[in-house]
């Protein structure tokens, strides 16, 4: 039977055309707009707004990663300066307190010394009023002995 | 009409059989047509399962559509080039998806089990009215993309570099949908048959590995259809300088 139907028959066969050949191409071409509208265009849709999405989020990031980058060196900037600054005040504070510190110091020796002097001042014409007085006591004592010795002679 | 170069001697194994239907006065397969149906079907309900609810972060069944979409938007863009690859990307990729199914359900499918009064149920390719059907479509879309889109210019394209090859190119017209349409054609039906024959002669296990085979040829076939359709209409929109 099958034999009869591909060879002799006058219908079947492999390469037996008919209707069914524009019936499909309708098809096919009903079935391209069907996708088109179901398919290719909502996810063309959604992938190029995700793609769109994606090349947004990835110019934004790095714009702020720019930004980070920018405030960071800003950042190491001012830290710098401000690091400077505080070198520089604590520098002035040290020198200040030096100066302070030696001033007080020449002042403190000038004083003693001063003291000193005049101790030594006091001392100097105390010892001389003594020697003077001594002096003069001796005095008056050798001539008491000298007057004492010619009267009883 | 029909034509084999050697016979079959199983009874279980109808080539060139349909299942007839009468539509007025024209003769259907209807085989073919039952097929394309469930493989239409099948198509439609993958996309419409898959585009009902998509999100900017793709879940399920939208990942799958958007591998096929990212997958023949690639193809068509490559195949004709960055102006035109939109206009005609549906068409290819309808033109891939449907042989693909189509394809892979025969390939896949135990349409056996389904006993009709004549004929039996397979894939809607491994009939030549399906593939010349397509392949004629191809035809007609690149000569619409070539005349839309360069309007009569576009025939400088036959006599472009030199006009010896008028008469190639003219020939190319024709060969171009017969290859498309026999290399299809015969790639799924040499396939089923193989497939058919081994299951017949070897029941058991050896049938398995040309099984995958035919699944890889079934595969194959559809993106070779589907670039040479691209290639054609690519083709026929570039811009000779």
């Amino acid at each position: 039977m099958t034999s009869l139907l591909l060879f002799g028959a006058t219908e079947g066969g492999l390469f037996d055309f008919d209707a069914t050949l524009p019936l499909m191409a309708l098809q096919v071409v009903l079935l391209t707009f069907i996708l088109n509208s179901l398919f290719f265009r909502p996810v063309g849709r959604v992938v190029e707004e995700r793609e769109s999405y994606v090349t947004l989020t990835r110019s934004e990031a790095k714009r702020k990663l720019e930004e980070v980058k920018s405030l960071e060196d800003d950042l190491k900037h001012q830290l710098k300066s401000a690091r400077q600054a505080a070198q520089k005040l604590i520098s002035d504070a040290e020198q200040d307190s030096d100066k302070l510190y030696r001033e007080a110091l020449t002042l403190a020796t000038n004083e003693a010394n001063a003291l000193r002097e005049k101790a030594r001042k006091d001392i100097d014409s105390q010892r001389d009023n003594a020697f003077d007085q001594l002096r003069a006591d001796a005095e008056k004592l050798g001539d008491l002995i000298v007057d004492r010795l010619l009267a009883a002679k | 009409m029909g034509f084999m170069p050697f016979v079959f001697p199983f009874a279980e194994l109808e080539v060139g059989q349909h299942l007839y239907w009468q539509l007025g006065n024209l003769r259907l397969h209807g085989q073919v047509f039952l097929t394309s149906w469930i493989v239409i079907g099948a198509l439609l309900a993958l996309v419409v399962v898959g585009t009902r609810k998509m999100e900017r972060d793709p879940r399920g069944v939208q990942n799958l559509l958007e591998f096929l979409w990212d997958y023949i938007r690639d193809l068509a863009r490559t195949q004709i080039g960055e102006k035109a690859y939109r206009d005609w990307m549906p068409f290819i990729g309808t033109l891939f998806l449907f042989i693909f199914v189509s394809n892979w359900g025969g390939a896949l499918v135990p349409w056996r089990l389904i006993h009709l009064p004549s004929g039996e149920l397979g894939a809607p390719t491994a009939d030549i009215n399906t593939t010349v059907a397509l392949a004629l479509l191809v035809s007609l879309s690149y000569f619409y993309a070539g005349l839309s889109r360069k309007g009569l210019r576009y025939f400088e394209y036959y006599v472009h570099p030199t006009p010896i090859m008028l008469p190639f190119k003219i020939v190319e017209d024709f060969t171009k949908p017969l290859s498309l349409s026999f290399r299809l054609f015969g790639n799924i039906l040499a396939d089923e048959l193989v497939v058919a024959v081994l299951v017949f002669l070897v029941p058991l296990v050896l049938p398995v590995p040309v099984m995958f085979l035919g699944l890889f040829t079934s595969a194959i076939q559809a993106l070779i259809f589907a670039t040479l359709a691209a290639y054609y209409i690519g083709e026929a929109v570039e811009e000779h300088h």
